[in-house]
């Protein structure tokens, strides 16, 4: 008797206010949508770190016969500094944060650039000589990059030292910026919804006051009374929310999965499967919104 | 079964009282009428036994419970030991007669086969057999008066305020109405009523306490309506 006078009700509510909750319904969408994007992106972001972290190596390039920098005053790289060099990597403050190091010769970075490059017509040019001989130092954990730099930077023999996660730091940029930028916007639009949802709360108390009235009136407990307008504004968020968890399976599906992975290849990206574990969270911000909304306003409208 | 100790309303400050230390008592089965010009603190009297206002100063008692320090959460199920009816009747203008009366009932979650049966028994009872189906708007002001009468008793309360009742109603009609009342008093129930009514007062000849600027002036069993008009 009870769920079902009280379904009836939320129906009446919702039906009466239509174009109020289909607005609800629509802002918590949009900005659900939003919110769900800069997670979908910052697990994007993780996932490439997981992917790429594991393979970048710290290079170490060595002097090669043109280098202008004042530590390769000697010209290319000698024996001796080599040698200083490899024990400086095998000393006991080193070695701990070192997983491998190996020795790329003049010869050997000559054959992979050709190789990489075999259909550019510039890599003709390139001679051997060109090439730096180098380090290529895979760390234990890629973090701490900045231990084996600082003790090999300004040697006697080293070019550079060039971190590869540096390559993508421009591209994580691009994507938290992204992230920020969405989030951003999804703060506005949720402060829009909360105020949307609370309106619309209003209204539809306002438009049965008369029956909030009477309920008063014989005796009916305040939750009953308040329990429709609550779930009303709940459904119109949570119907927002399936909209949001439906529009990110989407453009998942179709502008990651179908376009982006077949286009950009090398580039690992997420799948349904991140936007089933974001869904959750989408739906309870819904009813958390929709919760403050109603205990916000309904404490004015509907006091015993 | 309502006792006043002391009672003053005080709407706003420095205002005159709309109740100024009221002393009294009704007791169970009584029917008491509250007379008096406007303004000179009936509606107070009513919405303090409803607890819809806190009195500002004295103590409110309601079939034994204390309505000053009574806890918010317990006040609904205060209100389903009083009915109320009103001079503009409070009917939901989309409900049929039976739905504004089952709606009272509902709402305090009884369960549909106690709706279904008493119901029917309590608008043979104000009159209205037949006219379920109606609308208000279909129906006469007694007659929705009539229905408002059957919602705020449906629940047998033991207490039943009225506030003006026969406030917008012709004389004749509101005779049928003041009989009703006067059988639903019959049953035990206590009736308060508010009222400008001189003629029905005099007629009733029931206990009549009249209130003038928020002070009692007179409390007579058996009274008539008197000489403050």
């Amino acid at each position: 008797m009870r769920a079902q006078f009280i379904l009836s009700e939320i129906g009446i509510g919702l039906r009466r206010n239509l174009s109020m909750t289909i607005s609800v319904i629509l802002v918590t969408f949009v900005s659900l949508t939003f919110v769900g994007s800069a997670a979908l992106l910052q697990l994007q972001i993780s996932q490439m770190k997981d992917d790429w972290y594991g393979k970048v190596e710290v290079s170490v390039f060595l002097c090669a016969a043109g280098s202008q920098k004042p530590t390769c005053a000697d010209g290319e790289v000698t024996d001796a500094q080599k040698a200083a060099i490899q024990a400086e990597l095998d000393s006991p403050d080193v070695k701990p944060y070192i997983q491998k190091v190996y020795y790329e010769s003049k010869q050997q970075a000559f054959v992979s650039f050709q190789k990489m490059f075999a259909d550019q017509w510039w890599a003709s040019s390139i001679t051997v000589d060109d090439m730096n001989s180098s380090f290529r130092i895979k760390l234990t954990d890629p973090a701490k990059y900045q231990v084996v730099a600082d003790v090999l930077t300004g040697r006697q023999g080293i070019d550079e030292v060039q971190d590869q996660r540096k390559i993508f730091d421009s591209l994580f940029l691009v994507l938290n910026r992204a992230t920020m930028l969405s989030a951003g916007l999804a703060a506005v639009m949720l402060l829009a919804a909360v105020l949307l949802i609370t309106t619309t709360i209003r209204l539809s108390a306002m438009s049965r006051r008369r029956e909030t009235g009477i309920m008063r009136l014989v005796g009916a407990s305040n939750l009953f009374i308040q329990l429709p307008f609550m779930l009303e504004g709940a459904i119109a968020a949570t119907l927002g929310a399936a909209l949001a968890v439906g529009g990110l399976w989407l453009g998942v599906r179709y502008l990651v999965i179908d376009w982006l992975s077949s286009s950009v290849t090398s580039i690992n990206f997420i799948t349904e499967r991140q936007v089933w574990l974001v869904a959750p969270f989408i739906v309870g911000a819904a009813i958390l919104l929709a919760a403050i909304s109603s205990l916000v306003t309904l404490r004015r409208y509907t006091k015993v | 079964m309502i006792r006043f100790e002391n009672v003053s309303k005080v709407y706003a400050r420095g205002a005159r009282p709309a109740l100024d230390s009221i002393s009294m008592e009704v007791e169970r089965g009584e029917f008491v009428f509250l007379v008096g010009a406007s303004g000179s603190g009936k509606s107070t009297f009513l919405r303090l036994v409803l607890r819809e206002e806190r009195p500002s100063e004295g103590k409110v008692f309601v079939a034994g419970k204390d309505m000053t320090t009574l806890s918010a959460w317990k006040v609904p199920q205060m209100r389903r030991q009083i009915g109320a009816v009103f001079q503009d009747f409070r009917l939901l203008p989309n409900k049929s007669v039976y739905e504004n009366v089952a709606f009272a009932l509902q709402v305090i979650g009884k369960p549909r086969h106690h709706i279904m049966t008493t119901v029917p028994d309590v608008l043979e009872m104000v009159g209205l057999a037949g006219k379920e189906k109606r609308r208000p708007h279909e129906l006469s002001g007694g007659e929705q008066q009539r229905v408002a009468i059957a919602r705020a008793f449906v629940n047998r309360p033991p207490i039943l305020l009225c506030d003006e009742p026969t406030g917008n109603l012709d004389p004749t009609t509101s005779l049928g109405i003041m009989r009703l009342l006067d059988r639903i008093n019959r049953t035990g129930t206590t009736v308060v009523m508010a009222t400008h009514d001189d003629e029905i007062v005099d007629q009733m000849r029931k206990r009549v306490v009249e209130l003038s600027a928020g002070a009692m002036v007179r409390d007579q069993s058996r009274g008539v309506y008197g000489s403050a008009r």
